[in-house]
């Protein structure tokens, strides 16, 4: 990537505190050649590797005929059905089990996993699908093709394609998202940067249910590190050894 | 074959042309790039000019890929001080016709693919500080209040909660 022309001199350091004190020195690797390299950026806020950001999903909790963290998604990201169930986003899902031998019955929701070694990102042919060093797995619509290939790799139906144009009311403006490229679930990563939890999370508390947990599970003093050391949870698709980032209780 | 009303209109246009040129020659010549709210960007108008497909480019990827919500060019912040109100007091969506991108965009036959996905008009809460900004004049505490806002759009507390959908 061509960087850019280095400005005056004269730009004031508040403008954008860009000029920061002490300003880190970070280099990424794009594409195998090409790098880019930032200076400064705020310690906290950013993607870091010593955090991993998780859910903990526990479908004890989960009400039935609760759809509280899906309707909080939507409303949260601006997606919405458009009339078509085949085609329609679905960045998170409610979905209903019954175990055949007992018949017992077990609602839950699922979204994107934020695997460890996501398939997704295997597959993408322009490096659109990627991981962030936090372990939130998102598609950089900017290179994004729409050729569906993750849709198909990911074993949890996470992904959609956008087929309609979006209306620019619908946008957030800290969501974009537009036809021709795959979505999904981004664990609310603007909210997250800014320290706050993911909207389902923050929906589902104030339903009263409590069912899922967001956080560090790199951090043992976290409260979903202590949760998954004290009760048994598991992932789904166990067997495919991707190490999603979002566990369920309960199962 | 060319025809007579084709002619016509082939020799009607140098005429057309050198009239609009006298009648206003900056309007027929240049693209009115629309005033903006604010203080003005200290590298100076021509810099952006010229620079802000790299900013805007080189910028994108430090927040999507690094989580940097702190960077200098960001959309969100462009569309709050370069809003254009249309005849409905609404903002023009950027790349419409009208819009701040739009207007040299268009001079310049040069497409613009930000808002296939991107909003294109500022949220809610932009829309209440254009409004009382416009309102109040360009004061030195107009200045203040979009800087106010602009730093509450990078440190986030601007997301939160979300009056979008009622807009």
């Amino acid at each position: 990537m061509k960087q850019p022309t280095p400005r005056p001199d004269a730009v004031p350091p508040s403008r954008r505190d860009f000029l920061r004190a002490g300003a880190a020195v970070a280099t990424i690797t794009l594409a195998p050649g090409v790098t880019l390299t930032a200076f400064g950026g705020s310690a906290e806020a950013e993607a870091d590797a010593n955090h991993r950001w998780g859910l903990l999903v526990d479908a004890g909790k989960c009400d039935p005929d609760c759809s509280a963290c899906v309707s909080a998604c939507s409303q949260e990201n601006g997606w919405h059905d458009t009339g078509h169930p085949e085609t329609d986003a679905q960045w998170i899902r409610k979905v209903d089990l019954t175990e055949i031998a007992t018949g017992r019955e077990l609602s839950l929701p699922v979204m994107c996993q934020h695997c460890e070694s996501p398939p997704c990102v295997d597959v993408c042919p322009t490096g659109a699908s990627f991981r962030r060093a936090d372990g939130i797995v998102l598609v950089d619509k900017h290179i994004c093709i729409g050729c569906r290939y993750c849709m198909m790799a990911c074993p949890f139906k996470a992904r959609s394609f956008i087929h309609e144009t979006v209306p620019d009311a619908d946008k957030r403006s800290f969501a974009p998202r537009g036809r021709g490229t795959v979505e999904s679930c981004t664990l609310c990563v603007h909210r997250v940067d800014a320290g706050r939890v993911p909207a389902c999370v923050e929906a589902c508390a104030a339903t009263g249910h409590n069912a899922i947990l967001f956080g560090d599970l790199n951090d043992p003093e976290s409260e979903i590190s202590k949760a998954l050391a004290q009760y048994p949870s598991m992932a789904l698709r166990d067997d495919l050894g991707l190490d999603p980032g979002v566990r369920y209780a309960g199962l | 074959m060319i025809r007579l009303p084709h002619l016509l209109a082939l020799i009607a246009l140098p005429v057309l042309l050198a009239a609009a040129a006298s009648a206003g020659q900056d309007r027929a010549l240049w693209p009115e790039v629309p005033k903006a709210i604010g203080t003005p960007h200290p590298e100076g108008n021509e810099y952006w000019r010229r620079h802000h497909p790299d900013l805007l480019r080189h910028d994108r990827d430090l927040t999507l890929r690094m989580g940097d919500r702190t960077v200098r060019a960001s959309l969100r912040q462009c569309l709050v001080c370069h809003a254009v109100t249309g005849p409905d007091a609404r903002p023009v969506a950027a790349g419409d016709p009208g819009g701040f991108c739009a207007v040299c965009h268009e001079y310049a036959a040069v497409s613009i693919d930000c808002f296939t996905c991107h909003k294109a008009t500022p949220d809610a809460r932009g829309l209440r500080v254009i409004e009382k900004a416009r309102a109040m004049g360009n004061t030195p505490e107009t200045a203040t209040m979009i800087a106010d806002y602009l730093e509450a759009l990078q440190k986030g507390t601007a997301f939160a909660p979300q009056p979008e959908a009622t807009e």
